[in-house]
C-alpha cells in the first residue's frame, strides 16, 4: 500500500477490552521492565500505551539479591533481581501521585512470601481507585511451605487466587510461570479460583557461567530468561492457555517488535506486554502500537477482534 | 535525556584496541555533566540484545560548515574493545545509523569549592574525567591527573588533558611510558604534598579499592565511577545495583548505579562488598523459580 493509501485509509479500532478495563490499544509493559511508569515517561508519552503495569509489589519493602543480578545470554538476557521493591506503602505515597496524573489505566502487579501476605496486598490495593487492576505474580516460592513455588502446583495456585479473588475488590489477572510441565493445569485452576483474566508467560528458570571463573553469571545461580530467545515457548504456551480457558489472555515473552506481538494476538491473546525490549528501545511500545495498525490497515482489518484468536489450524 | 537517533561523525582507534567516536546529538552538552554516561545501541538487529553503557568524554560542536549552516553539536566517547558489542563498533563507520540514549545518571559534584583536585583514572576509566577536569578548572580549581595503565597503550587524549591546564602524571606498569609502577603510589606521594585534596576516579575495581584505601588513610574526600552491568540504564530494571555503607542481610542497602550513580561519594558505598568481588555465591535468597 502507498503512503497516501496508508494516510487516507480508515483508522482500524485497535481498542481492546480486558476483564471490564478498556484498553484504547492492546500493548502495555511486561512487570519489572518498566519501573513505575516514571522512569520511562521522557521517551514515550504514557498515554499512548494500552497500560502502565508497575513492578511486583509486596507489603513490605524488598531490598533484593546479591549482585550481579543480570547477564546477557543469546537473544536474552537472566535476572535474579529479586523482587526488590518499595513496598506497597512507598508505592502509595511515592508513586501514585505521578501515576494519577497519567490518562491510562495502570495494572498493580504484587506478590507475597506468604498466602497471607498475598491476600493483605490484594487488601491495600482497594485503598488506591486508581488501579484499574490487580496482577497476581504467583512464580514466587512460599517460603512457609518449603519453597515451592505456588504457581507451579496447581492447589497452591488455587489457594492464593481464591484468596486474592475474596480481597480484591477489583479485577483480577494472574500471571502464570512456564517452570512447569503443563501449564494447562494451573491455567484451569486459576480460573476456576476466579481469575479474571491471565498473563502469560513469567521468565524461564536459565543458568550461565563464565567459564573463566567458573563462577554462574548471576548471583543467584540462577536467573529467569527473558527476551526474544523465548518467545517461541511463550507463544506456544498462550496458545495452549486459549484452547484451555474462557477467559481472556495476556501474551507475554520475547515480543521485540509488532510482527511479535501479531503472533500473540493470532493465537489468541487479546492483548500483549513488552518486557526486555523496554530496555532495548526506549519507545518499542509505540513502534509496536503503530505496526499492529499498519497491519490492521494492510490486512484491511477494521477491527482488531477480527485478528485476535484468527489462527488457522 | 533523550532517545537520539543519530549517525557517527567519526570513529578512528587511537591506540591498539581503544577508539573514538563522535555522534552527532544536538542539544546533548547543555544536559550532560561529567561523569554521566549514554546507553549506546550497537546494531538495530540482534545481537547484541542490550544497550552498552559508556561514559559522556565530551560534548562540542563541529566547525561551522562554509555553506552557512549552524555548526553541529556531537557527543564523544571512548571505548575499549573488549567484548562482542564493542567489536561490533569497532567495525562502524561516519555515517552510519546508531542510537543513543542520555546523558543518564548522576555526575561527579563539582560544587565542592576551589582548591587541590587529584584525578586517579585507569586504563577506560580516564574516559569520565576529562569533562571533570574541564568543569574543575573553569571552577578555579588545581587539577592534577595520575593517569594509569598496564601499558602505554593504556593512555591516551594526553595533551587534550594537558590543554585544559591539567598537570599530568603517567604511570604504566611495565614502565612503557612515564613511572614504572602503580598510580596509586603517586597518590600516595601527592597526598602527603596536598593534604587538603579532593580526589575524583574511574577505573577497575582493584584500583578504584586502592584508591579508597588510601583516601580513608588520609581523610580525603573522594567520589568515584563505578562501571555496573546494566540492562535499562533509566532505574527500571534495578539489575545494577551496589551495596550502600551500612547493607547489612537484616538492614540490605542497594544503590541502584544508573540512577542514584555511577558516580558516588565513597563514604556511601559498602566497600568490603565491592572488594570481595566474590559477590557470585550461591543464591541466598530461597531458590527464585524464575520470579525476577
Ligand atoms: C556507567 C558506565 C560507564 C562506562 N564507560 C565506559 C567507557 O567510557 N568506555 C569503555 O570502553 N567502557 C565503558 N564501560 C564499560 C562498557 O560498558 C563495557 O566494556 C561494554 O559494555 C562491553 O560490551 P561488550 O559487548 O564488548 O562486552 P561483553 O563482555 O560481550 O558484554 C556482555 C555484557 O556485559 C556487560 N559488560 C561487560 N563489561 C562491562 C563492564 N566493564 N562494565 C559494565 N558492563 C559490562 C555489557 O554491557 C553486556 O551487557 C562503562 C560501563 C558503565 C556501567
Ligand atoms: C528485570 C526484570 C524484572 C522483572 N520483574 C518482574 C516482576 O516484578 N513481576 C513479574 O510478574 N514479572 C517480572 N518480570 C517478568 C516480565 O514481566 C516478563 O514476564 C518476562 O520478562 C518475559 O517478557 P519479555 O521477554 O518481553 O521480557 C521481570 C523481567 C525482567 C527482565
Ligand atoms: S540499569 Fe536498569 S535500573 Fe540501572
Amino acid at each position: 500500500m502507498n503512503e497516501l493509501h496508508k494516510k487516507t485509509a480508515k483508522r482500524p479500532n485497535i481498542a481492546v477490552e480486558i476483564a471490564g478495563i478498556k484498553l484504547r490499544n492492546p500493548v502495555m509493559p511486561a512487570s519489572g521492565t518498566f519501573g513505575y511508569g516514571e522512569e520511562y515517561a521522557p521517551f514515550l508519552d504514557l498515554e499512548k500505551i494500552g497500560a502502565i503495569v508497575t513492578k511486583g509489589l509486596s507489603l513490605k519493602p524488598k531490598a533484593g539479591n546479591a549482585t550481579p543480578r543480570i547477564a546477557e545470554t543469546t537473544s536474552g538476557m537472566l535476572n535474579a533481581i529479586g523482587l526488590q521493591n518499595v513496598g506497597i506503602d512507598a508505592f502509595i505515597e511515592h508513586k501514585m501521585p505521578f501515576l494519577r496524573t497519567v490518562n491510562t489505566p495502570v495494572i498493580a502487579n504484587f506478590f507475597g512470601n506468604t498466602l497471607e501476605e498475598y491476600g493483605e496486598v490484594a487488601k491495600r490495593l482497594n485503598d488506591i481507585p486508581e488501579i484499574a487492576a490487580g496482577e497476581l505474580n504467583i512464580s514466587c516460592p512460599n517460603v512457609k511451605q518449603g519453597g515451592i513455588v505456588f504457581g507451579t502446583d496447581p492447589k497452591a495456585a488455587s489457594e492464593v487466587v481464591t484468596l486474592v479473588r475474596k480481597n480484591l475488590q477489583k479485577p483480577l489477572i494472574v500471571k502464570l510461570t512456564p517452570n512447569v510441565t503443563d501449564i494447562t493445569v494451573v491455567a484451569r485452576a486459576v480460573e476456576e479460583a476466579g481469575a479474571d483474566a491471565i498473563a502469560c508467560i513469567n521468565t524461564l528458570t536459565g543458568m550461565s557461567v563464565d567459564i573463566h571463573t567458573r563462577k554462574p553469571r548471576i548471583a543467584n545461580r540462577t536467573g529467569g530468561l527473558s527476551g526474544p530467545a523465548i518467545r517461541p515457548v511463550a507463544v506456544r504456551m498462550v496458545h495452549q492457555v486459549v484452547q484451555t480457558v474462557s477467559v481472556p489472555v495476556i501474551g507475554v515473552g520475547g515480543i521485540m517488535c509488532a510482527m511479535d506481538a501479531l503472533e500473540f494476538l493470532i493465537v489468541g491473546a487479546q492483548a500483549v506486554q513488552v518486557g526486555t525490549a523496554n530496555f532495548v528501545d526506549p519507545a518499542a511500545m509505540l513502534t509496536i502500537i503503530d505496526g499492529i495498525e499498519a497491519f490492521c490497515i494492510d490486512e484491511g482489518i477494521g477491527d482488531i477482534g477480527e485478528l485476535i484468536g484468527s489462527l488457522r489450524v | 535525556m533523550k532517545n537520539y537517533h543519530t549517525k557517527i561523525i567519526s570513529n578512528q582507534e587511537i591506540s591498539p584496541g581503544y577508539f573514538r567516536m563522535k555522534v552527532l546529538a544536538p542539544d546533548f552538552g547543555e544536559k550532560a555533566h561529567a561523569g554521566q554516561f549514554v546507553m549506546f545501541r550497537v546494531q538495530r538487529s540482534l545481537p547484541p540484545l542490550l544497550r552498552r553503557p559508556f561514559g559522556v568524554f565530551q560534548t562540542g560542536f563541529l566547525p561551522a560548515d562554509c555553506d552557512g549552516l549552524p555548526s553541529k553539536e556531537f557527543v564523544e566517547i571512548v571505548y575499549k574493545v573488549v567484548g562482542s558489542g564493542t567489536s561490533i563498533m569497532a567495525e562502524l563507520h561516519e555515517g552510519d545509523k546508531v542510537e543513543l540514549l542520555g546523558p543518564l545518571g548522576n555526575g561527579f559534584d563539582t560544587t565542592t569549592g576551589p582548591g587541590e583536585k587529584i584525578l586517579v583514572g585507569g586504563g577506560i576509566g580516564l574516559v569520565p574525567l576529562y569533562m571533570l577536569a574541564g568543569e574543575l578548572i573553569a571552577n578555579g580549581c588545581n587539577v592534577r591527573l595520575l593517569m594509569g595503565g598496564r601499558t602505554r597503550d593504556d593512555i591516551f587524549a594526553v595533551t587534550e588533558f594537558e590543554r585544559l591546564g591539567v598537570e599530568t602524571h603517567i604511570s604504566t606498569d611495565d614502565g612503557s611510558l612515564g613511572e614504572e609502577g602503580l598510580v596509586t603510589l603517586v597518590l600516595e606521594r601527592k597526598l602527603q604534598k596536598y593534604p587538603a585534596a579532593e580526589v575524583f576516579s574511574c577505573g577497575p575495581m582493584p584500583m578504584l579499592s586502592a584508591v579508597n584505601d588510601i583516601c580513608t588513610a588520609h581523610q580525603t574526600p573522594l567520589q568515584v565511577s563505578l562501571e555496573e552491568s546494566m540492562a535499562c540504564g533509566v532505574g527500571a530494571c534495578l539489575g545494577c545495583v551496589v551495596k550502600g555503607a551500612g547493607h547489612t542481610e537484616e538492614n540490605p542497602s542497594y544503590l541502584c548505579s544508573c540512577k542514584v550513580g555511577p558516580v558516588f561519594k565513597s563514604q556511601y558505598l559498602d566497600w568490603s562488598a565491592l572488594k570481595r568481588n566474590d559477590d557470585t555465591l550461591p543464591g541466598s535468597e530461597e531458590n527464585c523459580g524464575g520470579c525476577s
